[in-house]
């Protein structure tokens, strides 16, 4: 059994049962971490259900600051009993598996090549604390006392940490603090503290914040001037849109009409969601929702209304796992191809791929200028991990200069002397014609409708007139390409193997590059930021001769996007997937390129 | 369909509005619907509600969802902003539309296969949040762009063109309006413009949702012997329960209209409906009377009409949401932007 200390560098599992209120425990343990200045990545596998099934919570501790998931168990928790035997076989070799010793289980919990540490957490409380709540609340906040002392965390962090979160409430404050120290000083007491997997201090986490994607694209929506929502619940977009609530309500409150300059709608269902959306941006106001899967699916016939009539759009998918209603608290990245060509007909649309929440901010608040400049429907396609777990970022910051990019709106003074107007004409050349907003002038009038068209707005089933305008469509979607952001590429001229990914799968990526060039294979990076792809994509494809897909679905969404709108040789494209609802880890990565490279060499 | 278009001239003698435009001004396109369609009957009806109520055309927003009543906004005010849109999903784009910018008068334009079949969840929930829109639902108990099909507002026993007879229970309109908290709900008869035009004025001076039902018959599909939304069963078998007369603001009542059982009702810009009604102990606003009297004439076969319920009282949409006077979509963006030190107050508590 090695024994090497592993300073901040390890991975803490705390099994637990959904609404025992551990996620302020969790939260507590992870921004200790963060505050010592060690990169942290907190991960939250729960369960679609309010109270009784498994849910799990991971930390991952990382120096060298890889953010992804770690794919082992140095040190668990288990307070699940349901779960026990699993929980234990997931702790790696040489770790350490924490439990409620309050009623023992020497027998269940037979494994030889961890180390068992039994914590009568219950009988603790139970002596310590009266009311039934508390006795099972602090339970969770005593084994972070636990964790404390066994990984020599920070007691002053811990501390104005407890502080911080009960200022308004002393009596919790005193409860938890109690609590902790039951924990701590048991430890303290009974084990060897700390174990070789210490918290140290760094000086990695300044100009950070711990924050999830729904957090942060919900303020890139309110920053981006957005004031209509409309919207239905689902998981896991939902906070998305409390999100935005909760600061709207407060930031876009008028001090003297006491009114606040939001409508935020909740709608019957998605159908109607994205209705209001349309309407609200056809009137000329910036709107969104936001939704998952099945959303999509049922946002679809209107999706494909926005991009024939060139309503402006903006729709966050925080995408889980399909087909059908499939596992609503696990992560994937299998909405692809859905958003690509949402509804029927020839209907495109351009796509936005954060890969964390810092960039779920400045690409949902992006999204707003590019739906109006191109006068069509933007998704932004995050995913679970991004939205719901806490992703060490940088600051985010706000461009004090910032003005919204309304695209190609007729102003009162443009109608009035013009002529004529016409809604689908391409004056510009750029595919991209202009819109008038209702109210403003009757000369502005025209009529929206998703029924054939001609370029002047009239309803046609004219074959000619109906083909000039969708073919300018098709021009409009050349020019997006010049607008959506640029993929992020890292690129050296003596490397002939290419991977390219997308959204969260970055932080993997990241991971298995150095791990790859450790066993010597260099590799070049693109990860696509937007749909339509731009020259750069097709640039790197030409650039390669064997080139790995990374993304989070079975069926290589991504890679059949890049063989439909780009020249690529398919047998240059080599699917490198993780599906299974948990998100990526490095090691599959690592492993999928192996795998392909030996295969290569044997042939 | 006529294949004549009107040419775009007025007659100098036509009267003028306060805006001093004609009824001319108001109208739309070229009707395609077939020769006799009531639906271009509520089409002239409405083109002189607006004109009488002299709505600047580009203030209003015409809205539909699909089939023949929904090619309505086609066909009247072609300077205002029309959005013809998905099947059955109009309420939803007039609420956000509506959200954006309360100023414009909201027109909605429906039918009965878009309203009360696959639009049947946001006509309710448009209804709940009480959108300040008139919604206008052509109703002639059959799909007219796929050739025949029962709708939702068929009767029992009704009968097909080709023969087949209606089995399911329909629909109504104004007794589901009733239900949920509709706070206007009329019913007319595309076959009598001097009862609807009225009607229309009111629901679009009412503030909240408006529910105007007409019957509408329609001459292809469903006008023949033994349907019950034909013109023939229509005139026979409509009951009117109230004649409403719309006066706008400062207007004088005369006395001969304030006569007999007149009810007048305020709306929230001063002007009043006034209702003369047929019989003596209807009460528009009492919504459980409404919807007694309404149902027990539907169960001897009649159909009544008139202003049915009406309730001033009860706060819209932006009222219940609390928006600001000033439309969301004029909202300067430097009152949007809640700005750098307002967002690292938000980030501190993410450290």
């Amino acid at each position: 059994m090695s024994k090497q200390p592993r300073d901040n560098d390890f991975t803490i599992k705390i099994a637990n049962v959904n609404g025992t209120g551990s996620a302020s425990a969790n939260t507590l343990l992870m921004k200790t971490f963060f505050r010592m200045g060690i990169p942290v990545a907190g991960k939250n596998y729960f369960p679609s259900n309010i109270q009784g099934l498994p849910t799990w919570y991971e930390i991952r501790a990382s120096r060298d600051g890889y953010i992804c998931r770690s794919g082992r168990v140095d040190v668990m928790v288990a307070m699940n009993a349901e779960t026990y035997r699993k929980d234990l076989n997931d702790v790696a070799p040489g770790g350490y598996l924490i439990y409620d010793s309050t009623w023992p289980r020497a027998k269940q919990l037979a494994r030889e090549d961890i180390t068992i540490i039994g914590v009568p957490l219950a009988r603790m409380c139970n002596e310590h604390f009266t009311r039934a709540r508390e006795r099972v609340l602090m339970k969770n906040i005593a084994y972070v006392g636990v964790l404390a002392a066994l990984l020599e965390l920070d007691m002053a962090v811990v501390r104005a940490l407890l502080q911080e979160s009960f200022a308004a409430k002393p009596q919790l404050l005193e409860s938890n603090q109690a609590a902790f120290d039951l924990g701590y000083r048991y430890a303290k007491e009974t084990f060897t503290c700390p174990l070789p997997f210490r918290a140290q201090p760094m000086d990695a986490t300044g100009g950070h914040i711990m924050i999830d994607g729904n957090s942060t694209a919900a303020l890139g929506a309110l920053f981006a001037g957005a004031t209509v929502v409309g919207w239905y619940p689902i998981t896991p977009s939902t906070s998305v849109i409390d999100t935005f609530k909760r600061h709207a309500e407060r930031l876009r409150r008028d001090p003297e009409t006491g009114r606040t300059n939001v409508a935020i709608i909740q709608a019957e269902d998605e159908l109607a969601a994205i209705g209001m959306v349309l309407g609200a941006s056809w009137n000329g106001a910036r709107a969104f929702t936001s939704t998952s899967g099945p959303g999509i699916s049922l946002m679809s016939e209107f999706l494909g209304y926005g991009y024939f009539t060139e309503i402006p759009a903006v729709l966050v998918n925080v995408q889980r796992c399909g087909p059908s209603t499939g596992m609503p608290t696990r992560t994937q990245q299998a909405d692809i191809m859905a958003c690509a060509y949402a509804s029927h007909g020839d209907t495109r649309h351009v796509l936005l791929f954060p890969a964390n929440p810092e960039e779920a901010f400045y690409l949902t608040a992006q999204a707003f200028d590019l739906a109006e400049r191109l006068q069509t429907p933007v998704i932004v396609l995050t995913d679970l991990d991004i939205g719901m777990n806490d992703w060490m970022c940088r600051d985010l910051k706000w461009d004090a200069g910032y003005q919204p990019d309304r695209g190609k709106i007729m102003s009162r003074e443009q109608l009035e002397k013009i002529e004529k107007f016409h809604r689908y004409l391409d004056v510009d050349n750029d595919g991209i014609p202009w819109r008038s907003l209702p109210g403003v002038h009757a000369k502005g009038a025209y009529f929206t409708r998703g029924s054939g068209h001609n370029m002047y707005g009239a309803y046609t089933e004219d074959a000619k007139e109906y083909q000039a305008v969708v073919d300018r469509l098709r021009r409009k979607w050349e020019t997006a390409k010049q607008h959506v952001p640029a993929p992020v590429v890292e690129y050296s001229e003596r490397h002939r193997i290419g991977i390219i990914s997308i959204g969260s799968c970055d932080g993997a990526v990241r991971e298995a590059r150095d791990r790859l060039v450790a066993a010597g294979v260099a590799t070049n990076y693109l990860r696509v930021k937007a749909l339509p792809f731009n020259q750069q994509v097709q640039d790197f494809l030409d650039a390669h001769d064997r080139i790995y897909v990374v993304e989070q679905n079975r069926d290589a969404q991504l890679r059949s996007l890049l063989l439909l709108e780009t020249r690529v040789d398919p047998s240059k494209l080599v699917a490198t997937l993780h599906y299974d609802g948990l998100p990526i880890l490095a090691a599959s990565i690592v492993d999928g390129i192996n795998r392909d490279l030996a295969a290569g060499k044997a042939a | 369909m006529s294949f004549l278009q009107k040419p775009k001239v007025s007659h100098p003698g036509l009267p003028r509005n306060e805006l001093g435009l004609t009824v001319r001004d108001y109208e739309g396109g070229m009707s395609t619907l077939c020769a006799g369609c009531g639906h271009d009957s509520i089409t002239a009806a409405l083109i002189q509600a607006v004109f009488e109520l002299s709505i600047p055309p580009h203030r209003m927003a015409k809205l539909s969802g699909i089939g023949c009543s929904s090619k309505t906004p086609a066909y009247f005010a072609s300077a205002s902003h029309g959005f013809n849109s998905v099947h059955g999903r109009m309420p939803s784009v007039a609420t956000g539309a509506n959200a954006a910018n309360g100023e414009l008068v909201y027109i909605g334009l429906s039918g009965d296969g878009d309203t009360l079949s696959i639009g049947l969840g946001q006509f309710c929930h448009a209804i709940r949040r009480n959108l300040n829109m008139l919604y206008l639902l052509e109703n002639n108990g059959v799909y007219g762009l796929t050739k025949g099909q029962f709708s939702a507002s068929a009767d029992v026993g009704s009968k097909a063109k080709k023969g087949e007879v209606n089995q399911q229970p329909p629909i109504d309109p104004c007794l589901l309006a009733l239900s949920i908290g509709c706070t206007f709900v009329a019913r007319s008869f595309s076959g009598d413009k001097a009862h609807l035009v009225p009607l229309l004025k009111a629901g679009m001076r009412h503030r909240g949702f408006a529910l105007v039902d007409v019957i509408s018959p329609c001459v292809t599909f469903n006008d023949h012997e033994g349907s019950t939304k034909s013109y023939q069963f229509t005139r026979k078998n409509a009951q009117v329960v109230t004649y409403a007369d719309y006066v706008p603001p400062a207007t004088e009542i005369r006395s001969e209209q304030a006569a007999g059982t007149v009810q007048s009702v305020t709306l929230h810009d001063g002007s009043r409906v006034l209702l003369r009604k047929v019989g003596a102990d209807y009460d528009a606003t009492d919504r459980t009377g409404a919807f007694d009297y309404v149902s027990r004439h539907q169960a001897k076969g009649e159909i009544v009409t008139g202003l049915l319920f009406i309730d001033e009282g009860k706060p819209d949409m932006h009222q219940v949401q609390s928006l600001p006077d000033q439309p969301l979509n004029a909202v300067p963006y430097g009152k949007l932007n809640p700005g750098q030190k307002a967002l690292d107050a938000i980030q501190a508590r993410f450290r």
